[in-house]
This record gives structure tokens, C-alpha cells and sequence, in this order.
């Protein structure tokens, strides 16, 4: 489940290495959330393909968590701060 | 009463409530209103510089007490106490607005669709017709409501069989059919929403 890492061609090593995507955004099951509505979060606010979106709410139905999306910390946050404003119960992490 | 729809000709999602299903659901966004409203959105350490803390008016860096709201605003950082408390700080008070203005909304839609203040006609029915943004709004506010009333009850994963078995007369059963209720409602719209 990890995002292509668009790499511009033009860059050096170093500055590839701070465009890495180091955190991610998490997405926890919880009883209440309808997995549809969950599926339609992923691909209203991702922009996910519909098969891409099931996938991921499947890992969180059944694995009780699945990593959403990928990118700098800013991003994530943005990310997860989205998620509260659907309701989903989501936090962040650095990624392994 | 069937849910939500979206109308073939208009392409508005549409429902129709009887008076006292748009009664009971403008009672339940209000409270959350009041809900998001009550506990002040303001730092509470103790701990810190009373002179320093009375002009910090940013917003909270600690979890809100009642569930319901610890619910609705999750601790983004887990393991990292600090950076959980700047998160909070510059998102909390957002996410309050947000989810106090959506359910708002329900009300004032329901209010405009013919729902008087005080419900004492029979057979009243609202008809509500809703654009795309609207009718999202409606599908989040419907998460939080849901979520609300799951956390007071108490619902965890797979326990159906117990409120079932509850006499029809206890109230916990009346608000788990009532928690059902708007799920059905959730679902039909979010099918209303990707048709």
C-alpha cells in the first residue's frame, strides 16, 4: 500500500532526500463507522480509485488499522486533520 | 420512509421525514451543538504560569474530558505528548466549528422545509432536497452524530445481540434503535451520493 514516490529527475541526492515521505497518516477501526461511508472518505478526500479505497478499508476493518496515505509532516497532518473532520479516527506516525 | 435518494431529473438527494423523525433529528444536532459548545476549547493545565495561561487564547492542548469529544477530536500523536498538544492547539477549535456548523445545517434545512418550532400537527411530512455539498455535509454531521451516540451507549464491534435482547422499554434500546436509525439514514445517503 505505498504510494509511487515522484522523484524529479533534476534532483540531487540530497534534496531527495528531504522530498522522502517519512510519516504517515493511520486510520483506525472503531465499531460505528459504516464501511461505505469509510470507502467514500478514501475516495472523496484522496482521490483514490474505488478498488484502492475498498482495499484500505478493508485493512482497517479487519487488520483494526491501515496506513492511508504517505508524505512530509505538514502533509500528514493535513491528512489527519481531515480525517477528524470526517469522523475517522486517525493519528499519525513516522514511517519505519 | 426510505432514506435518501437521488432524484433522476434534478439530481438533488432527496428524503422525506415525518414531523417527528425531523423533530428527533434537529433534537439530536442540537445537542450536539451544545455539546461542541460547552466544554470551552481552552488550554486547561493547571500547571502552568496563571498569569501566562490567562493570555493564551490559541486553543486547547489537552484531550477534552467527555468521551463524546475525546471521540471526535483523537489525540493525532499517540507517543508524543508535545507534538499531540501543538496539533490540538491548531486544529481543535477548526474541527469544533466545522462539526457545529455542519449540524447547523440539518437544522436550518429541516426548519426550512416546513419544520415548525414546536412539533403539533399530524401526518406533517418534510421533504428535504439537498445539493452535492449539502448532502455531504448532512453524511458528516450523521458520523458525528452517530459517533455520539455510540460512545454514551457504549457500542463496541459485534454486539447487536445484546441490544436486541433488551425489553423494548429500556431506554438503551430506544437510543440504539435511534443510533440505528441514523446509520440506515447514513447509508442511504452515502448510496445517494455515489449513484
Amino acid at each position: 500500500m505505498t504510494a509511487p514516490v515522484e522523484v524529479e529527475p533534476t534532483l540531487t541526492p540530497d534534496e531527495i532526500t528531504l522530498t522522502a515521505k517519512p510519516w504517515v497518516t493511520i486510520v483506525w477501526n472503531d465499531p460505528v463507522n459504516l464501511m461505505s461511508y469509510v470507502t467514500y472518505v478514501f475516495q472523496k478526500y484522496f482521490g483514490y480509485a474505488k478498488d484502492k479505497a475498498e482495499k484500505l478499508m478493508m485493512e482497517v476493518h479487519e487488520d483494526g488499522k491501515s496506513v492511508v496515505s504517505h508524505g512530509s509532516r505538514e502533509e500528514m497532518e493535513r491528512d489527519v486533520q481531515a480525517m477528524h473532520e470526517y469522523g475517522l479516527w486517525a493519528t499519525m506516525d513516522k514511517q519505519d | 420512509m426510505g432514506g435518501f435518494q437521488r432524484h433522476r431529473r434534478s439530481k438533488l438527494i432527496i428524503a422525506n421525514f415525518s414531523g417527528f423523525e425531523a423533530d428527533l433529528l434537529r433534537s439530536l444536532a442540537g445537542q450536539l451543538v451544545e455539546l461542541l459548545r460547552n466544554e470551552a476549547a481552552v488550554p486547561r493545565d493547571d500547571s502552568a504560569d496563571p498569569f501566562e495561561a490567562m493570555f493564551d487564547f490559541s486553543g486547547p492542548t489537552q484531550a477534552p474530558e467527555d468521551p463524546v469529544l475525546a471521540r471526535l477530536f483523537p489525540t493525532a500523536y499517540p507517543a508524543d505528548e508535545e507534538a499531540a498538544a501543538e496539533f490540538r492547539r491548531f486544529t481543535e477549535g477548526t474541527l469544533r466549528d466545522g462539526k457545529a456548523d455542519a449540524a447547523i445545517t440539518i437544522i436550518d434545512t429541516l426548519e426550512e422545509a416546513g419544520l415548525p418550532t414546536e412539533l403539533a400537527e399530524e401526518g406533517l411530512v418534510i421533504d428535504v432536497e439537498l445539493d452535492e455539498p449539502t448532502a455531504e455535509t448532512w453524511m458528516r454531521s450523521f458520523t458525528d452524530l452517530r459517533l455520539a451516540l455510540a460512545t454514551r451507549l457504549g457500542v463496541e464491534e459485534g454486539d447487536e445481540a445484546f441490544w436486541y435482547a433488551l425489553p423494548d422499554d429500556d431506554a438503551r434500546a430506544q437510543a440504539h434503535d435511534i443510533y440505528e436509525w441514523v446509520g440506515y439514514l447514513q447509508e442511504t445517503l452515502v448510496q445517494a451520493l455515489t449513484d
